[in-house]
């Protein structure tokens, strides 16, 4: 089914998200190139380690076009970040091993040079990172290091720079641009600094933006700001928006399609509105129990997802999931013999569940859909 | 900034104050409370079998018959406007800075270590040079290419580095490249850099190297551990992001966060070697400070130990200074 079989199958993995009749077939030794602006085909990112193989992404597929976003929802090391960083080739020159297709606007990323996909990096897809104190370079200012961005990409002077550097301040929101240009990190407030950050990344126009967590270190008050902001600057730079997240919420704002991953793999896929209306897997249930809503009663509890995350060496056998998973039982053995494969249930909407259509509607009309 | 200096500046020469009566406490008061009358003390400068009426004038003409604060305040008003002794027709004007006269030879101390500064100076900073440049070179490298043959390799050798006295490093660079293959014969014999560059690179060449080899270990460990620490923070991470290269990530991103402590740490040793460097000096026989101390601690010869001491905590104090304001400087984060 895959064109990597050298992973020792057992844990062989999904269908693609979107059907492409006839295709999966085709690319054993020339891989089609992509339609889509973005493609992730298969994508497996791997980290051998003393304790044994790290599975961080393990067979990830989907497809993002300009102007949409994708949100990756998921509980801390289910590989969200790992496949950003992926996608950035940042795991270049590591120890990582990476296998699959990464299509950006038709190219292949996984198989280029690293020279190739550094030039690819910052111009064409830029990151925002979750912490901007620590992502920033304590020892130059918001502006030299704004500048710096600018200039690997565009042969200009410094002045020509620095004016854009101002420029992309004051497009993102921060006051009195031409001077707080010179001020250092440190010197902003958090919430400054991540529009600061936001400037940087998209100071060359990227087409693709991933943001990793772009709010989980701001104030609450703040965090709906930098959201808004990096959806009014998508509908201007017309560009494609990956944001990795563990919050629903921010999602629901922002994203047109969401992507559940748990433990390396893609659990649900699907419109937002499909997931947050109508949940197809037991860890989305999840995770939209244990979030915290105004419109419900205090004394109602949060719903915890009971357990803790996998580790991603000894992943559990079958679903992952299924150790924490309330229906598994259901699935008479299957959750924990075999990997579910990824598949529709509605257009785009798709889940990698054992439990039938029909059970697990029951289960969401009678069990979850009322305590939300 | 200015503010910051000037209360730099002022905490340094409080320091030395400091310094200085400690050093006068060690050499004046604590033969006293340790029941040395001044008697015994004023002997000590006077030459052999002197006879009771020597010993009382030389009393007199130090001043130690006077109270210890007294004392205390010629010892400083030598140092910062020069001292007069006066006995009678005996009369002898020391300029300042005057750290009083050598037991041993009844030259002023201050010329003499005056005329060994420069050769303390010269191997301090020629090997600083030295050692700077390849323990930091050698440290980033190792820190990139991590358990490479070149990484254990070079961390071998700085394990070496640090635990080889110098006494052994240098007596063995003499032993093979002076005696058995006379590459630098003249090693340790100084010529002023004014009189002759030449030779005097070439009598230095093997302190500078035998020097720089423990503190380019030294710093090759401590440049390496930083890197590995400064590679994964997430500002490389950013940095590569940008899509810049990696050279420039490592020496712009990394190595530029890695030398702000190395840095300090650089003026302190550098400040704490120019007060002599005692045991090199030693080693290839250049008449430094280093070797100055050491002739004086050897000869008893308190005004000289006296002015060493001070000397060299004036080199630590101001190295310290130097660090204080060039952190400030290095490091945006530091509030001045």
């Amino acid at each position: 089914m895959t064109d990597t079989g050298n992973w020792g199958g057992g844990q062989d993995g999904f269908v693609d998200v979107r059907p492409r009749p006839g295709e999966a077939e085709f690319y054993d030794s020339a891989p089609t190139p992509s339609d889509s602006f973005l493609e992730l085909r298969d994508l497996r990112v791997q980290f051998p380690t003393d304790d044994g193989l790290v599975k961080s992404a393990d067979g990830l597929s989907f497809t993002l076009e300009r102007g949409r976003t994708l949100g990756i929802v998921g509980e801390s090391g289910s590989g969200k970040s790992v496949t950003s960083l992926a996608i950035m080739g940042l795991h270049k020159n590591t120890r990582a091993r990476i296998t699959g297709e990464i299509w950006l606007d038709g190219e292949e990323l996984v198989g280029a040079s690293v020279e190739r996909v550094r030039a690819l990096r910052g111009k064409k897809m830029a990151m925002i990172f979750q912490d901007p104190l620590s992502a920033m370079h304590p020892y130059y200012t918001v502006g030299t290091q704004i500048i710096e961005a600018y200039r690997i990409h565009n042969k200009v002077s410094k002045a020509a720079a620095r004016r854009h550097a101002v420029e992309m301040l004051d497009r993102v929101g921060i006051p009195q641009p031409g001077s707080r240009v010179d001020d250092y990190p440190h010197q902003f407030s958090g919430g400054m600094r991540q529009r600061a950050m936001i400037a940087m990344a998209l100071s060359c126009d990227p087409e693709l933006l991933i943001a990793d967590e772009p709010t989980t270190a701001l104030d609450v008050t703040v965090q709906a700001q930098i959201l808004d902001l990096i959806r009014d600057l998508q509908q201007e730079f017309n560009s494609a928006v990956i944001i990795i997240t563990h919050d629903l919420g921010v999602v629901a704002e922002l994203a047109d399609n969401i992507m559940v991953m748990y433990a390396g793999r893609t659990a649900e896929y699907g419109p937002t509105d499909d997931i947050f209306r109508r949940p197809q897997h037991p860890y989305t249930w999840g995770l939209l129990g244990s979030m915290p809503r105004l419109d419900r009663e205090r004394a109602d509890r949060l719903l915890p997802i009971m357990g803790t995350p996998p580790s991603l060496i000894n992943v559990p056998s079958g679903c992952a999931f299924h150790p924490r998973c309330n229906y598994a039982s259901l699935t008479g053995g299957r959750s924990t013999d075999e990997v579910p494969v990824l598949h529709s249930v509605d257009g785009e909407h798709s889940v990698a569940c054992h439990l039938t259509a029909e059970q697990r509607l029951k289960a969401w009309e009678t069990d979850i859909k009322p305590k939300l | 900034m200015i503010t910051f200096i000037v209360r730099r500046l002022l905490g340094a020469v409080l320091m030395l104050l400091v310094v200085s009566m400690v050093t006068f406490a060690v050499f004046f008061l604590v033969p006293r409370i340790a029941g040395q009358t001044t008697d015994q003390l004023a002997t000590q400068y006077v030459g052999r079998n002197p006879s009771v009426t020597q010993i009382h004038a030389m009393e007199v003409k130090l001043g130690l018959d006077q109270p210890i604060y007294v004392q205390y305040g010629r010892f400083l008003k030598g140092i910062v406007a020069g001292a007069d002794y006066d006995a009678g027709p005996d009369r002898t004007h020391c300029p300042a800075p005057c750290f009083g006269y050598s037991f041993k030879n009844q030259q002023p101390v201050w010329p003499q270590m005056l005329s060994a500064l420069p050769v303390t100076g010269s191997l301090a900073i020629g090997a600083a040079i030295l050692w700077l440049v390849t323990g930091v070179g050698i440290g980033v490298l190792s820190a990139l290419k991590r358990g490479s043959i070149f990484d254990r390799t070079a961390m071998s050798a700085a394990l070496a580095g640090v635990s080889l006295p110098i006494f052994f490093t240098a007596l063995l660079s003499l032993a093979i490249f002076r005696d058995s293959v006379p590459l630098f014969p003249d090693a340790g014999n100084f010529i002023p850099f004014s009189e002759s560059p030449g030779r005097w690179a070439e009598a230095l060449v093997l302190p500078w190297v035998t020097l720089a080899f423990l503190y380019a270990a030294l710093y090759a460990r401590l440049t390496r551990a930083g890197m590995l620490e400064t590679m994964n923070e997430d500002f490389i991470r950013t940095a590569r992001a940008k899509g810049l290269s990696e050279r420039k990530v490592v020496v712009k991103h990394g190595l530029r966060a890695t030398l702000t402590p190395i840095v300090t740490i650089f003026g302190l040793d550098l400040g704490l070697l120019v007060g002599g460097a005692i045991l090199t000096e030693t080693a290839f026989s250049l008449p430094g400070l280093g070797r100055f101390a050491v002739n004086a601690i050897t000869n008893q010869d308190l005004p000289e130990i006296l002015g060493v001491t001070l000397l060299a905590g004036f080199f630590v104090v101001l190295a310290n200074l130097i660090v204080d304001v060039l952190y400030a400087v290095v490091d945006p984060r530091v509030r001045y």
